[in-house]
């Protein structure tokens, strides 16, 4: 047993954490929140001059990391600090997917990817699917050397930024069957692609895809027809502890905030963290987050544990972290009062960015489920 | 014992249902229903057709014009009134000001103002918080110094709910700095058009603009607009406490709440069936379902208590930490059964307009109402401050 970083991870920690409170500031994150790109290119190209998505990748991949604990490490000090950039999906999700299905001229890519040129977006969901990976109603058939795409992407994360889209779609089997599903390498500005753009809530944006009869080159497809949902579940794990880091991150935010206010607010005379009550939430509240902290170890040291122990972790991981994540915003808010309501406040938004995530890869009962499920299998 | 409604309830409850669905327009309805902002023509619109009616004023006594509706028959009335998703009626003016007018303020000022508030002329807004003073509100620091005919109010109130629809803004102020607290405060009447205020926005978290940072400087307020004796603020102050308490539960928003969650969670999909018919989600609506039910009889309680013309006391808070924990939790569970459509943010699905929404029916505004909502357990008394007084009266040191 060891809790200790490697040297390397610590540095990268140190310096990502250095460089996002010298310069991630709440009036710079705030003017981003603000912006119509939703995200700060600048911050993000000089983020990838850091290595920081380098260290999303292998090795073989052209990067420097790349397993659970690297991705941990990065994603709890982007949380920490509300970083709204989208290192999840150019990285994690589409980057990912390209490392781990594409032929070698795909793989190219994740050059561009990893020095930050490169935006990618993963076209996965549908209106219908909710968090169910496997269901794809978009359908792709093959005529001749060609693949011709039809179907609805929901609340695609940085599709509007993204040169290239990872679009799933079914070449066989029924709605939510495992098999039968591939993944395509599509460029955005393709005819019948249509985006419909927005912000989001907790910050950056998405777009509602529409594929109207879209037409790809075979060679688009990444890995073997109709075999991409394995690939599509490794993903799918790796972002459920990149959110789940990212939530501790921003937990650690939320209760250092609170601690702060607590002993400087003063009503009645005193300072509001006197009031027992009041403490003992506070007391809580720093129980939950090492609980927390335990979950994303446990998950990212099983990210590369065969699938079925993997999303037993995973499952265990995205419940507790969005249970005790929930409790930190709420409770925070709380022990606040009015002034944690306030948009401009940093506890407000940090608040948002830990409710919102469990609406990405599964909420805290969507993960309960599958983690019954997996341990009684 | 007898749970049931008696003839003349249900005969009044079967009046108000005709007549909400006679005179609620739909987009109104639509609107509540959707989460969105009504603006202010929305209120004014709403407020008028009940002001038409004669149902503006449930509480107040009938001889200012109100309803004198018992507390059973108020609680009907808001029970539909929720139900058809009606807007709610802005308090200020109607149910915080003018209890306190009507017990407290001079003759002059009952015939100028209560009929404003009942035409929609006025609209009021409540001047308590200040950033020093929240929970401990008797600490405020906006002074009011008597000079000649008028007192000249400086400082700032911050939270003020709708303060930019107001015209007129009811202050506590401070008129007395060297005795206890509480026997230092005032209460004034403020034109907001007068010179030397200024309003604010604070935008909350949710991006919503409801409240307000009112700035006063060297602002003249005729000595005719103190309410009752100067330096009795706080009494007027605490009565009027007890009536935002009324209704403090808020039975109805949560029952209308919970039926919204029902109609979302029928519609969306969850590995093939609907979500509420999925265990873990359908066990989540009936534990809240079951709060609410026991919560509403609590409530009644507590109503027919008042009924028989006794104070609620402790009660109320009681109502307020239950009814707002039952509310969020409600919110929460919008939030959750939309899914990935709660990720959206769009001002249009809460300021209004015509566009697609993005998501499905019932899902646009409901991550941003979660957030709005944590303030249910902050204001109108945290819920922190109730438990302080259920924990006084019921461990002793009396209050
Ligand atoms: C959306 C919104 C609308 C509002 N509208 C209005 C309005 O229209 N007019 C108006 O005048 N005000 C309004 N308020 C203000 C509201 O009444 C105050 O926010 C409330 O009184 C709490 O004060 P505070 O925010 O300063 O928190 P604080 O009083 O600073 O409290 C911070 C925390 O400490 C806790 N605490 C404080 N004292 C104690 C104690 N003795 N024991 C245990 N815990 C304690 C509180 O419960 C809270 O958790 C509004 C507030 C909000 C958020």
């Amino acid at each position: 047993m060891n809790f200790d970083l490697t040297s390397e991870r610590q540095m990268l920690q140190d310096s990502l954490r250095r460089f996002l409170s010298d310069r991630y500031t709440t009036e710079v994150r705030n003017d981003i929140l603000a912006s119509d790109a939703g995200f700060s290119p600048d911050i993000w190209a000089q983020l990838g001059e850091l290595g920081i998505i380098g260290a999303m990748f292998s090795e073989e991949q052209g990067g420097y990391g790349g397993a659970g604990f690297d991705i941990a490490v990065v994603f709890e000090e982007l949380g920490r600090a509300g970083v709204v950039e989208p290192f999840l999906d150019s990285a994690i999700l589409g980057g990912g997917l390209i490392a781990s299905l594409g032929s070698q001229d795909q793989q190219d890519l994740i050059e561009q990817v990893i020095d930050g040129s490169l935006h990618l977006g993963f076209a996965h969901g549908e209106p219908r699917s909710r968090y169910d990976l496997a269901h794809v109603e978009t359908t792709a058939t093959l005529q001749d050397d060609e693949i011709i795409l039809n179907g609805r992407k929901a609340v695609v994360v940085n599709a509007e930024a993204a040169g290239y889209l990872i679009v799933s779609a079914r070449e066989a089997g029924a709605e939510a069957d495992k098999s039968g599903i591939s993944l395509f390498l599509m460029p955005v500005d393709m005819p019948g692609v249509s985006l419909r753009g927005y912000p989001l809530l907790a910050g950056g944006r998405a777009a509602e895809v529409q594929l109207d009869k879209v037409i790809l080159p075979a060679s688009a497809r990444l890995g073997a027809a109709g075999a991409a949902y394995p690939a599509i579940a490794e993903r799918a794990a790796a972002a459920s502890v990149a959110l789940a880091a990212e939530t501790l991150g921003a937990m650690e935010t939320a209760t250092a905030l609170t601690r702060d206010y607590l002993q400087v607010r003063q009503q009645f005379g005193r300072p509001i963290g006197t009031f027992q009550a009041l403490q003992h939430r506070m007391a809580d509240l720093l129980i939950e987050l090492e609980q927390a902290r335990s979950a994303v170890i446990n998950g990212a040291g099983h990210l590369d544990a065969e699938p079925q122990l993997r999303d037993l972790h995973i499952s265990a991981t995205g419940n507790l972290v969005a249970r005790t994540g929930r409790l930190v915003a709420e409770e925070s808010i709380q022990l606040h009062g009015g002034i944690a309501m306030t948009q401009d406040y940093e506890l407000a938004h940090i608040a948002k960015r830990i409710v919102m995530a469990e609406h990405r890869f599964g909420d805290a009962d969507y993960h309960l489920e599958q983690f019954i499920d997996l341990s009684t299998a | 014992m007898d749970l049931s409604y008696s003839v003349k309830e249900q005969a009044f409850r079967a009046e108000v249902r005709g007549f909400l669905s006679d005179n609620l327009p739909p987009e109104l309805a639509q609107a509540v229903r959707d989460g969105r902002s009504l603006g202010k023509e929305g209120h004014d619109r709403w407020h008028a057709l009940l002001n038409a009616q004669g149902w503006l004023a449930p509480n107040w006594p009938k001889e200012f014009g109100g309803c004198e509706w018992g507390a059973v028959q108020r609680h009907i009335f808001e029970e539909e009134c929720c139900r058809a998703n009606a807007p709610h009626i802005v308090p200020f003016g109607l149910s915080m000001l003018a209890p306190v007018l009507q017990k407290f303020g001079s003759k002059a000022q009952q015939d100028h103002y209560l009929p404003r508030i009942l035409s929609g002329e006025d609209w009021w807004c409540q001047g308590y918080s200040e950033p020093g003073a929240g929970s401990d509100l008797a600490s405020l620091k906006t002074k009011a110094v008597r000079d000649g005919d008028a007192y000249v109010v400086n400082g700032q109130k911050t939270w003020t709910t709708l303060g930019q629809y107001a015209n007129c803004i009811f202050c506590l102020v401070r008129t007395d700095a060297s005795v206890k607290q509480q026997a230092g405060i005032s209460f004034l009447l403020i034109d907001m058009d007068t010179p030397g205020i200024e309003v604010r926005p604070i935008i909350l978290l949710d991006g919503s603009a409801e409240v307000n940072e009112v700035w006063f400087t060297d602002v003249r307020v005729p000595v005719e607009n103190l309410v009752g004796e100067e330096n009795k603020g706080w009494t007027y102050a605490k009565y009027l406490l007890t009536h935002e308490r009324t209704n403090i539960a808020g039975v109805g928003s949560s029952q209308a709440g919970l039926a919204a969650v029902k109609r979302l969670a029928r519609s969306q999909q969850h590995r093939g069936q609907p979500l509420i018919e999925n265990p873990h989600f359908a066990a989540r609506v009936a534990q809240v379902e079951i709060d609410l039910m026991a919560m509403s009889t609590t409530n009644l309680r507590i109503i027919s208590v008042a009924a028989k013309g006794q104070a609620p006391g402790v009660e109320s808070s009681m109502l307020k930490v239950k009814g707002t924990q039952i509310r969020q939790e409600i919110n929460d569970l919008a939030r959750r059964a939309a899914g990935v459509y709660a990720m959206p943010f769009s001002s249009e699905a809460v300021e209004g307009s015509n566009e697609v929404p993005i998501g499905p029916e019932g899902t646009a505004a409901v991550a941003a109402q979660y957030f709005n909502n944590r303030k249910l357990s902050i204001f109108g008394g945290s819920n922190e401050i109730q438990r302080n007084i259920i924990a006084k009266v019921k461990l002793g040191g009396g209050a």
